[in-house]
Parts: structure tokens; sequence; C-alpha cells
């Protein structure tokens, strides 16, 4: 076999005079990074850093840190570049990755801070006033009607369209069952109705065994079809026709053959063992009055709930989400390019599509310079990290925003970039039988419950620091935002103030 | 106007009356109702909105316009003149006073908005539609002129002093109306300018708040779509137009406004019987954005009545009394004892709960 030019990203380091040789580690390590030759033995070159067996090691005598080996420095030709080239030359391949971008382009919502009221408006003790969080989510007519009842109550004249109710402005992203576990979306579901919110399918369907969070779920319709069908689309309270992800905007998902066993096969409905490809376009979309046609022959066939529209951002995306929401979209999902993947060509991945910050501020300009801000509700996602993000997303003009990467994080997720391989220790990003069991729904789910529980609390401390007790005098109000170190021209798009103006 | 705008914050005093008999009330009445409330302003903003002062072009807008220079009212006076017929045009009356040393000019128009002309801006649009676009127009794009009232039979008086001042400067006392609102301005970050002070109007509607809109950024942003511009730098200013589309525009009832921009909370919305419980959700769900929230009471007045109103967890003040045919809404009691020493009811209504007071007769 001819050498590889490579060097191991990690180094693995066991402190073998305190090892009590259990074998844990190795039996933890699925990506066959540890064996057992009278004492532990790495192999370097099969660790990514997904800490199982550190984690696990009863005696916490492993350490996994990344390979001092220095290169000789360059600014231009990085470590990473070098590696790539080296990686590439080998394989002839398109290098593959999982989770998302991460390349240091300048975060945005790093470089916004929040106002707080002093002695002129109080501010309100979310500990002792109400701070309402509820949203919905969905097209909203321009104004309301009343009729007069004898003994002067209110009365609608007309129900506006259904809409979503979330208790709170936060939602899971899609995560398709395939690229994820089962448990992982078990864990999903029983979080979202325990905290009154909702989580995505994804595109591979719904599980049987999740029928009854039907109420908690948005339902995918890609373009693969996968698991659609009519009952499917009913379970949910609101369907999500996925056009771009975040990602890998442009390009479709592929689930090798290998992932698909008999309970995906089932919920797919794909023969067992067949790759999953579910391209870019959608077999029937070529337009925006295609997307209109599978708009509204889904809200026919579910009885008008809601429908998103999930739309990665590009360059042009203000007019792309007019458009969309001109086509019926009672929601618009725009997945930010620091969103996450199961799999994804890391050139796409990391060069492709532009900030979620900027997209959101241009599409909620647009839509309300069109006027048609009230027609659709708008879910913020790709990359949202902490309670912080996710305040700064709606000041900007979110409904709410999604959690993926986050919400795996929650429940084990090391980020360490290779779910494509199947083999996540975690059991989260994975089908294998013998580590998907190692992720326990129910503690998975408290672990979920317990992080909405967290940011919503965080999210309510803002807004009380604000002076403001309800979530949607936050939506859209970048006037209670200020940047700091943006250059003009980004600052005129978020339409933020610089800090001390 | 972009999101460079810098807004301002206000504390403040105000005080109101309403005769429901349509009585008309000099305005001697209400400089003595704000005056005691001196310390709610700090000299930097008083004004006073009257209803039934112009019997006489009861039928015409009548506009009440500052200008810092004569070319904004030469440029005003152009659009006015070929866009409506102006029954009178003359300098509002006010009188040199020994603190208030600058003003803009003053002037009011009495109109009514041209019809059938092919060349007349917003060509379709009408009465006080017209009026509003008018009203939008000449304060976003003629520089130095400033719409400040724009209703029929009403109109409002206001500028840099104290309550007092302003009076004086007016000649407040000449006035006789059934309904007055006055206010004592505390601004906090601005040295105080004439468009700035209260009341704001916008035709039939007039606004006297207390208070600071922590929402301001999505209200105006929210107005914007309906075609609204926020120019007078003001948080207070949001009221009115909101008012303005939801009553006129949309048609809403007042009571039912005022449950949008001081919705009830959610538990209690959740506990309501099925039909109400609807009716505020949706109003939740359509009208969030334009939920008033942060500390406010307002004085909202119009030609058939007066509405006092603070926000959902009453952070600023409001009190209100009652006698024979009047009713009284103001900061404090003291300024309602003032012009009326033994009411025959006075209360402190619940966060968020308006008091509506009509008048008897609709046809004044
Ligand atoms: S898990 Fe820890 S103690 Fe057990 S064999 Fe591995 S290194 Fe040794
Ligand atoms: S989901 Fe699993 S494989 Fe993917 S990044 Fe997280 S820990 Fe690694």
């Amino acid at each position: 076999m001819r050498r590889s030019y490579l060097i191991p990203e990690f180094v693995v380091d066991i402190e073998h005079t305190n090892c009590r040789r259990c074998k844990r580690c190795v039996m933890n390590c699925s990506y066959e990074a540890l064996s057992f030759e009278n004492k532990v033995v790495p192999d370097n070159f099969k660790c990514v850093a997904c800490h199982r067996c550190v984690v696990y090691c009863p005696e916490q005598v492993i350490t996994v840190r990344k390979n001092p080996t220095d290169f000789k420095g360059s600014a231009n030709w990085t470590d990473r570049h070098r590696l790539d080239i080296w990686k590439q030359a080998e394989t002839g391949s398109i290098l593959l990755t999982g989770m998302g971008n991460d390349l240091p382009y300048e975060i945005i919502f790093d470089h916004l801070v929040l106002d707080a009221c002093q002695v002129t408006n109080p501010s309100i003790d979310p500990l002792r006033e109400p701070m309402e969080l509820r949203t919905y989510l969905g097209k909203k007519p321009d104004s309301l009607e009343f009729v007069e009842t004898p003994d002067g109550k209110l009365k609608l004249k007309e129900k506006p369209p259904k809409n979503l109710k979330l208790e709170i402005p936060i939602v899971f992203a899609p995560m398709s069952y395939g690229a994820i576990s089962l448990n992982s979306h078990k864990a999903m579901a029983m979080a979202a109705k325990e905290m009154g919110t909702v989580m995505h399918t994804g595109e591979g369907g719904l599980h049987e065994e999740l029928y009854d969070y039907g109420q908690y779920t948005i339902t995918q319709c890609a373009s693969g079809r996968f698991g659609v069908h009519a009952d499917y689309l009913k379970r949910g309270i609101a369907v999500d026709i996925k056009i771009g992800q975040g990602a890998k905007p442009g390009i479709g998902g592929h689930l090798p053959g290998e992932k698909v066993g008999l309970d995906i096969s089932k919920t797919r409905m794909i023969p067992m063992g067949t790759d999953a490809l579910s391209p870019a376009p959608h077999h029937d979309i070529y337009s925006i009055e295609d997307l209109r046609q599978l708009i509204f022959a889904i809200k026919e066939a579910t009885g008008y709930k809601p429908v998103s529209v999930k739309i990665a951002t590009v360059h042009n995306i203000a007019a792309i989400a007019s458009g969309v929401v001109r086509a019926g979209a009672d929601i618009v999902y725009l997945d930010g390019f620091r969103g996450g993947t199961g799999a994804a060509p890391r050139i796409v991945r990391d060069h492709v599509g532009i900030p979620l910050e900027l997209a959101l501020a241009s599409v909620d300009d647009r839509l309300r310079q069109e006027g048609i801000r009230n027609h659709a509700s708008l879910i913020a996602a790709g990359s949202i990290r902490s309670a912080a993000d996710a305040i700064k997303a709606i000041a900007l003009g979110a409904d709410a925003v999604a959690i993926g990467t986050g919400a795996l994080i929650a429940i084990g997720c090391r980020v360490c970039q290779t779910c494509h391989m199947g083999r996540c220790a975690w059991g989260i990003a994975t089908q294998r039988p013998e580590l998907t069991r190692r992720l326990d729904p129910e503690i998975a789910a408290e672990r979920l419950i317990n992080l909405l529980r967290a940011w919503s609390l965080e999210i309510k401390e803002v807004l009380g620091s604000l002076g403001l007790n309800a979530i949607e005098s936050l939506r859209g109000s970048r006037e209670r935002l200020r940047g700091i170190g943006l250059d003009s021209q980004t600052l005129d798009i978020l339409a933020v103030k610089a800090a001390g103006k | 106007m972009n999101h460079n705008y810098q807004k301002d914050i206000s504390g403040c005093g105000l005080t109101g009356l309403i005769s429901k008999s349509g009585e008309l009330v000099p305005g001697s009445v209400i400089i003595k109702s704000i005056c005691p409330m001196r310390d709610r302003g700090n000299g930097l903003g008083a004004g006073f909105a009257a209803y039934g002062i112009y019997p006489d072009y009861k039928d015409y807008y009548a506009l009440h316009i500052m200008f810092d220079h004569g070319t904004a009212r030469e440029l005003t006076e152009e659009f006015l003149e070929s866009n409506y017929e102006v029954a009178k045009h003359e300098r509002i009356p006010h009188q040199k006073t020994k603190y208030i040393v600058y003003h803009p000019m003053l002037y009011r128009y009495f109109v009514k908005p041209k019809s059938g002309r092919p060349d007349k801006e917003f060509a379709d649009v009408e009465g006080d539609d017209f009026v509003v676009r008018t009203v939008m127009k000449v304060n976003s794009e003629i520089e130095g002129a400033y719409v400040f009232s724009s209703g029929k039979n009403m109109g409002a008086f206001k500028g840099v002093g104290f309550p007092d001042e302003i009076a004086e400067f007016y000649m407040i006392e000449d006035y006789k109306g059934y309904i007055w609102t006055a206010h004592n301005r505390f601004p906090t970050n601005t040295p105080g300018w004439w468009g700035g002070a209260h009341p704001f109007t916008l035709l039939d509607w007039s606004i006297v708040h207390n208070g600071e809109i922590s929402s301001y950024g999505i209200n105006k942003r929210y107005l914007e779509m309906f075609g609204y511009r926020c120019t007078l730098l003001t948080d207070t200013e949001v009221i009115a137009y909101i008012f303005d589309l939801m009553i006129r525009r949309h048609g809403m009832p007042f009571k039912t406004a005022c449950k949008a921009v001081a919705a009830p909370f959610w538990k209690d919305i959740d506990d309501m019987p099925e039909d109400e419980k609807e009716a505020l959700t949706s109003i939740r769900m359509v009208y969030g954005s334009a939920l008033l929230n942060g500390p406010f009471s307002i004085l909202f007045g119009h030609s058939n009545g007066l509405i006092g109103l603070s926000d959902r967890i009453k952070l600023r003040p409001l009190v209100v009394a009652e006698k024979d045919d009047r009713v009284y809404m103001a900061s404090e009691e003291s300024s309602i004892r003032e012009i009326c020493a033994k009411p025959a009811k006075v209360w402190y209504p619940r966060a968020g709960e308006p008091v509506i007071v009509n008048l008897d007769n609709k046809n004044i």
C-alpha cells in the first residue's frame, strides 16, 4: 500500500498507569480508533474527536487533543488547504462532511448587541410579571372584522386561516429519519410536545411509532417524496416543502443504501438497501408557478393546514422569498449558510450561500416593502447557537427560530463532523442498531426540554430588560439592536444603527 | 426615513375632559387643570387639543402647519392650492410671551380636497385618505414643514415651553371646546422641538401620552407597510397612526382597538368563553406588531368622545372622575380636583382597561 502523506488530525493519549483495562473505550469507539492489545492502543488516524471514550472512561484517563505537529506557517497555504490537497490527491474525490460550515466567516450575531431599559422606561421583572412567548406561525389577514353581539362581547365575523400555535418561538429543524436515528426523532417529538412546540420530520417521513405525536410535527415533502402519503401529511400540524438547505443550497440529499434498513425502508417507502436520492429540484417544480401548484395541492390534501417552504439563503433571497410568499406559502423557512447537514460536499457547505442574518433582514424588509409581511411567518435557521442568537434573529424579523445542530449537541453530539460516515458514536446520526441503542429517547428528551426551558427563561429575561412583556413586540424591532464593528453597508442591510447612535 | 432616525423618549403629565352633552368649555379650564402637574414636564413641550372649536368651518379639514422657513411654506401652499379648495388661510393666532423666544411660522388652512381633478396627486384617493397622504407627504417630503393637526372642527396647539407658556402663546383661553386634552412634556433625549410636542394628531384623532413605547421600532415598521411615515421622531406618533389604521381603515370598534394595543395576557385570553377567546387570539395574531408595549397612559380624543387607556401592566398612572355630564381623566387626581372639587366618582382604571366616553348626541 502506498504511504499516505496525511497526518492524523487528533492524538489520543491514554494514561496507561491508571487505566483499569476495562475496554469500555474500545467498545465505545464506533470509529474503531481504539483496540486492545494488552493495553489500549489508539489509531490516531481514525479518531474524529467524538469524545465518546473520554466521556465513558471510568478512570478519566483519556485525552484527545489536536495533533500538535506543526506545519511550516503560511497564512495562505493553511494546514487545512494542505491536508485537503493531500486527501484529494490520494482519493480523487469530493470532500464530504457532516454538520455546518466551520470557516471563520464573520458571525454577524456576535456583532449585534441588545438594548435595555433604564430610568425613562421601566424594565420588567420576569419573575414577577407575565412574559409571553406564545407565537402563531402562518398567514394572517391584514385586518379582522367583528360582529356586534347583543351582550357587547367580541365575536369574529370570519375565522382567520389556520396557524401553528407555539408556546415558545423555537422549533426543531428538519432532520430526516435516516440522517438521524429513530431515537433522536422520538426525543425531539417528546420534547416538542412537552414544550408546546414542533419538530420537523425532515424528508424521511414519520415513523409509525411517532404518529401519536403528529400534532407536534411538521411533516416534510422533499423532492424524493419519501414517506409522503395522505395519512402522513394529515398527521402533521403543518407541511414543509423543502426546496433548499442552508448547508448545501442547490444540492439534493443522498442517504446511502447501507443505512436503509427495514424501518427506514418502510417509513420512506423505498426498497431496503437502496440509495435514497432526493435531487435538489422536485420533479414537478421548475418554476414558482409549479411551487404554487404544489402548495395548493398540499393545502387541499390537508384541509388547509399551514404550508411552509424551506429555502436556503442565497444571494437573491429577498426576491425569492417574496415569490414564495406570493405563491401561497404560510411560512418561509430561511436556512442560513451555517446550517447543519448529515452529509454534504464540503465545497458547497463552506462556500455557497449567504449568512442568515443578512438574508433574514433583507427578506423581512422586502416583504414589508411589498406589504405582504403578514401573509407569511419567517422561521430563521442555520446555526442558532444560543438564546442570544434566537433573540437577535427575532429582533431582525424572524417569527421563530429553528434549532438542529443545537438540539443534537444537547443530546450528545460533539460536532465531530463525521455524521456522513454513519458511525455516530452517540447514536444520533446513525442507523446502526448497536449505536442507536446508545441514545435513550427519554433522557435525550429531558435534555432537550431543559435546553428549551433554559433558552425560554433567558429570552424572557432579555425581554424584561427591554421593557417588553410579549415576544411580538420584539419581532422585527431592529431599533433594539446596535451593531459593533460592522461596516456601514452591512449595518444598512440589517437596518441596524451602529452602537453609540 | 431609514433606521437611522432618532426617536425621542418622554415622561409627562396629561389631563383631559369631555362634556357628554357637548357643552363648550372654555380653554381656561384645561389650563387650570394641567398647570399643577408642573413637575411632570421640564419646559420642553406642552400642548392642547380641543374639539368643537371651528363650528364655522366644521365641514373643512383644519390643517395646522408649522414651517421652519418661507420655502417650506411656499412649497406646502403650492401643493395645497393645487389639490384642495382652501376656504380660509391664516396665521394661527398667537402672541409674544416672556419665555417663548423662538417659534416656527404657524398657519392654519381650512380645506376640502378638490374632486375630479385628473392631475391631482394620489388621484384615486378621496377624503380622509387624501388628507392622510397629504400629511405624510408634507411631513416627509417638504423639509421644514409639519402638519400637526388635520381634523375637522378640532385642532392641536403645541410647542416648546411649559403648559402655561404655551397656553398664553396660543391664547388657549379664547377657544371653547366640548373635549379638551392637555399635555406637559418631559422629554429626556432631545432638546425639544415644536413638532415633537403633544398632542399628536391625524385627522380626527388626537393623542397625549405619558410614557415610552418600547415596541416603537416594530410599531413603526408595521405602520410603514400601510403607507404611514413616522417622521416626527416621537414614539407617540405611532399611537395616533395605529388608531387611524385600526379604527378608520379597518373599521374596528374603539374598544376592540384598545384590546389590540393593550392586549389581555394569554393566560386571561385562554380562560375566556370560546367566541371571545377566538376573537382576542386573532387580534393578537393579526395585530401583534401593533401591540403597544412599554409604559403608557394615553388620552385619545376624537370628535365623538374621549378614551383613557393605560398599558397592560399599568406602568403609568391614570385617574378618572365623573361629575354631571363631564368626565375628567388625568395623570394625577390633583389636576382633576383643581377644576372639579367634588367629583361624584373617582377611580383608577385597571391596567389595559379602556375608559371610553362618548357624546350623548353624536351629531355635534
Ligand atoms: S475506558 Fe478508560 S479505563 Fe477503560 S480501558 Fe479505556 S482507557 Fe482504560
Ligand atoms: S451527530 Fe454524531 S457524528 Fe454527527 S457530528 Fe454529532 S457526534 Fe459527530
